[in-house]
């Protein structure tokens, strides 16, 4: 070890104390009465009840429609992108990275507004349209990103073993993109479960996710119930990480 | 023929994805207190946005004062802090390395709200009162890993003699440092900066936790409650329209130049 | 007499402006080892990849077994091939790799196994199925990757480079193995590489290419041996490459003294260029047998030969290979048999531009008007042919004093000078004599004397 290794050591205190120790804190609040005792009341409570587990079940059923709509709709928009010959003007990548950078409550309020001149009926409809045109771009990119840096010959290498070019993108493009989707899927699922601003702009405060639950109890000072409901999400996004192999990142820079 | 299906596509897709700010953008341009009811062109909106001379919500200004002030001082400090820690990591080997990665990925993986809660509940614990500081130290916490991964992939890519070269033509370990390897890492720093600029504007979540209630609000958070009072006040449409029209040209003036540099490359 | 597998008819392709391949015919007869071989950007990879279907030709045709798939896609073509980074699928392991192209072709499973049991053994990578690729070295990949092609039984393979990545070692005990698996398959192997030796080692043909166009087809030691012009002499192999005189029929001069050679034909009095390779000049003491004299300038043992430098007593430098060493400064005498003298015709004279007359004392060519001497002979706006001497180019070090900006693209020590060939900034070839010492890929700029600038008719 050189002494440059050292350098390393105010930044290693800072994330202990910034990031160790407040998750560690979510766990000993979680698993805490009021009164500091150490209890599994928080889970019991949460399990029980049926309307905190209605919604908990509503917010993964969004959450995962929403990063399906995504990929749908937003694979084949990244393939043209990164096709030299169906799509050759950069303004239209720019176009669709764009949005990634504008505050996403602005661009959510924007699009409720729009529904609300439009006249349509605030609900669960309107909630996974505004949460596909907050969070197409952010599937879009990494897979764009990783089919515009694959290597031409995989694909020529396939077509040289015979495949027809439909092969070649179901059997060796595809597969080779995953790396893409998967981050695609990070960045939609992750913020769409935990959400809680966005629905509450999107259905008028008629639908409530688990985010905006989460944030109530903070808020009205139930941090033991808040903190064990924060666990609960942790534990769902540990499950959904693990898709993800940390050696193959993809997610590139955001410009 | 498959040329034209395919930009059919990714235009009709642009235009929808693109119809809510455009409403927004032309509804900026008249005094109409709800969208769609167009009552005459007019810039008041606009001059009220840029006098503070709002009906009863004259904290816009100074909630983008904030947003701006805090998102400097962030990303500032983020990437002074990022930037001597990358330089530490890519020294480091074994366990230590990954551990300190591991824990440097944490806060680029977890939600803004998980964030939001455990810092809360830190401060909490601590007993420090939050507001001004809290937030600047919570935008930190999230912006500084994205430096480190910026700054990270330039240390990797620079010939480990570069340093030694420059000790050995004489410098000192902090001459090296300064006319050296802070002049090669500088594409990395920049990049990392930018990052965590807009990280910390665009962030809401961190922001609504940590800020406690002494009544700070930056943009973020000013559009929440101000939506939950009902509806967006009609000065944050030219708002909205002036910070869609800024990105839209800093990422053409960003692109242009890198366009024009891989042209260049090319000659 | 074999029948041909391959013909490439007329092939001309550009990239934008740049001609890549200049009107290019190859015949490959069935089961040849045939290495296409020449410089970076010579064009070698672009013929490969048209052969291969990856990329068209702007003109001309691809006829493969008595079939012109010119316009037949990759996937239906009846060749495969060894991609210079391999390209192995990394979502794939090795044996799924191999079998890739078979499932294609909806080969029955059983059928699939054995064939790439076989092509693994022939690989000698048995054990290696299971193995992720990206897990693999590079040597490990490159086998992999071959028998990814020749599982398929094309009947014609292509390689890419295919050992360009590998190191040395690894790459001599690949070119034997490939020269046996070449045996084995009996198929036709096309080989594209940079490497003369390897193209020497390796090949029963050898097709050299620059700038787009082939230079010479021939035998390992044809292509050694006879060379045909300066290019070729150059690229294959150490050569001593001079301006010389065919006097007449057997009698070359050069380096100053008179030859005698096994060439006829030439003429009387016509220049050529003449190349004796370093190892068949005959270095002694000074005696009295010797065909001319050199002082030894330096000597450096090379494993299993000396290479010295001599000065001769005309002022030529040589380059001689011997296994007998001889010291700096020692006078030594030299014999060059008349077989070991290859004798080239000169693709040109000097340089020769198409040109427009401005005015009395102005010509325009390669796009830039010049001054000359003043003539009456030819009005303004006919078109002339220009000429300039290789020694009267003038080269200096900065592009922006010049007429004209260019690079030098290729050179050649002919003895006394260099001989340069500056590719100018839009596109032109200008050869230059000059006795400075230039590297490749320098940045010059390029004048030319009023005076040296000769006019004279078109032909036509």
């Amino acid at each position: 070890m050189t002494k440059r290794s050292t350098w390393a050591l105010p930044y290693a205190i800072f994330l202990v104390l910034f990031v160790a120790l407040p998750l560690i804190l979510i766990i000993l609040y979680a698993f805490q009465d009021g009164s500091g005792n150490f209890t599994f009341g928080n889970f019991t409570k949460f399990f029980t009840d049926t309307d905190a587990i209605e919604t908990f079940a509503l917010s993964l059923e969004v959450a995962i429609e929403n990063t399906a709509l995504c990929i749908l709709l937003g694979y084949p928009a990244a393939w043209i992108l990164a096709n030299k010959n169906l799509n050759r003007s950069a303004v239209t990548i720019v176009l669709f990275i764009m949005p990634m950078w504008i505050n996403a409550l602005m661009r959510t309020l924007a699009t409720a507004e729009l529904f609300h001149m439009l006249g349509v009926q605030l609900g669960k409809g309107t909630l996974l349209v505004g949460m596909v045109y907050d969070y197409l771009p952010f599937m879009i990119y990494p897979i764009y990103n990783i089919l515009n840096r694959m290597d031409k010959s995989y694909a020529e290498a396939a077509q040289d073993l015979g495949a027809t070019p439909w092969q070649v993108f179901w059997k060796v493009q595809v597969p080779l993109s995953m790396p893409g989707v998967v981050s695609g899927i990070m960045m939609v699922f992750m913020p769409t479960v935990s959400t809680f601003a966005i629905s509450e702009f999107l259905t008028n405060n008629k639908i409530k996710l688990f985010g905006t639950i989460i944030q109530e109890n903070i808020n009205s000072s139930m941090w033991n119930y808040g903190a064990a409901l924060s666990l609960v999400m942790l534990i769902i996004i540990g499950i959904t990480s693990l898709l993800q192999d940390n050696k193959k990142d993809v997610s590139g820079g955001i410009v | 023929m498959k040329r034209f299906f395919a930009q059919c596509y990714i235009w009709i897709l642009l235009i929808v994805l693109y119809a809510p700010i455009v409403f927004i953008a032309v509804f900026s341009f008249t005094e109409s207190k709800v969208l769609g009811n167009w009552t005459g062109f007019s810039t008041k909106l606009y001059s009220n946005l840029f006098t503070g001379n709002m009906q009863g919500t004259g904290s816009l200004m100074h909630a983008i004062e904030n947003t701006v002030i805090i998102a400097l001082i962030a990303a500032t400090v983020s990437t002074i802090l990022g930037t001597i820690a990358a330089i530490g990591i890519h020294n480091m080997r074994g366990r230590a390395k990954q551990a300190i990665a591991f824990m440097n990925n944490i806060p680029m993986l977890n939600p803004d709200i998980i964030t939001g809660v455990s810092l809360f509940l830190l401060f909490v614990f601590l007993h420090i009162s939050q507001g001004y500081v809290t937030v600047v130290l919570a935008h930190i916490t999230f912006c500084t890993p994205y430096v480190v991964l910026s700054v990270l992939p330039k240390l990797t890519q620079m010939n480990p003699n570069i340093y030694e070269a420059a000790l050995d033509l004489g410098a000192t370990p902090f001459q090296a440092l300064k006319k050296v390897l802070i002049p090669m890492l500088k594409p990395g720093m920049i990049s990392g900066f930018i990052l965590a600029f807009t990280m910390s504007l665009d962030d809401f979540a961190v922001t609504f936790f940590t800020r406690g209630t002494i009544g700070l609000d930056t943009l973020s958070t000013y559009i929440y409650t101000d939506a939950r009072k009902g509806g967006l006040t009609p000065e944050l449409r030219p708002m909205i329209t002036i910070m869609f029209l800024g990105i839209l040209l800093l990422l053409i003036v960003i692109n242009m130049r890198k366009i024009r540099n891989t042209n260049n490359a090319v000659k | 007499m074999k029948e041909n597998i391959i013909e490439l008819n007329n092939i001309t392709k550009h990239f934008g402006d740049k001609c890549i391949l200049d009107n290019v015919s190859l015949s490959v007869k069935k089961g040849e080892f045939v290495t296409i071989l020449g410089p970076s950007g010579c064009g070698k990879t672009t013929l490969l990849r048209i052969l291969a279907g990856f990329g068209s030709a702007d003109s001309g045709e691809v006829v493969i077994n008595g079939e012109n798939i010119t316009d037949v896609p990759p996937h239906q073509r009846p060749v495969n091939t060894v991609f210079q980074r391999y390209a192995l699928f990394p979502h794939l392991d090795v044996y799924e790799n191999i079998a890739f192209g078979l499932k294609l072709q909806k080969v029955p499973v059983d059928e699939i196994d054995t064939r790439v049991r076989k092509v693994l053994k022939m690989v000698s990578m048995t054990d290696y199925e299971d193995r992720d690729v990206e897990s693999l070295s590079g040597g490990q990949q490159q086998r992999v990757a071959i028998a990814r092609a020749i599982v398929n039984q094309p009947k014609v393979l292509l390689l890419d480079e295919p050992l360009a990545a590998l190191d040395l070692k690894m790459r001599k005990d690949m070119q034997i193995e490939l020269k046996e698996m070449h045996r084995k398959l009996g198929i036709t192997f096309i080989y594209v590489t940079h490497d003369q030796e390897e193209a020497l080692t390796l090949s029963d043909t050898i097709v050299v290419m620059n700038e787009g166009k082939i230079q010479q087809i021939g035998t390992p030691t044809d292509i050694y041996n006879e060379p045909q012009n300066s290019f070729v002499a150059d690229f294959i192999g150490e050569s001593n490459i001079l301006n010389g005189r065919m006097v007449k029929d057997r009698l070359v001069e050069f380096a100053g003294h008179e030859f005698e050679c096994v060439d006829e034909g030439f003429g009387e009095n016509v220049d050529v260029d003449v190349v004796v390779r370093p190892e068949d000049i005959y270095i002694m003491n000074k005696t009295e047998g010797a065909q001319f004299t050199a002082k030894v300038k330096t000597c450096i043992f090379k494993g299993v030969h000396y290479e010295m430098l001599v000065d001769t007593d005309t002022r030529h430098e040589l380059m001689i290979q011997d296994y007998n060493a001889f010291e700096p400064d020692t006078e030594v005498g030299l014999i060059i048999r008349p077989a070991d003298i290859q004798v080239m015709k000169k693709e040109r004279i000097c340089n020769t531009f198409e040109a427009e007359i401005i005015s009395e004392d102005r010509v325009k060519f390669m796009d830039e008007e010049f001054e000359c001497k003043p003539q009456t002979t030819f009005a303004p706006g006919q078109k002339v042919k220009a000429e300039v001497k290789f020694n009267k180019v003038e080269l200096i070090d900065h592009p922006e004093d010049g007429m004209l900006a260019g690079t030098v693209y290729f050179l050649l020590y002919k003895g006394d000078h260099y001989h340069l060939t500056i590719l100018t900034d839009d596109g032109y070839h200008i050869w230059v004599d000059t006795n400075d010492i230039w590297d490749k890929g320098d940045l010059v700029g390029i004048n030319i004397a009023p005076k040296d600038i000769k006019i004279i008719k078109c032909d036509d």
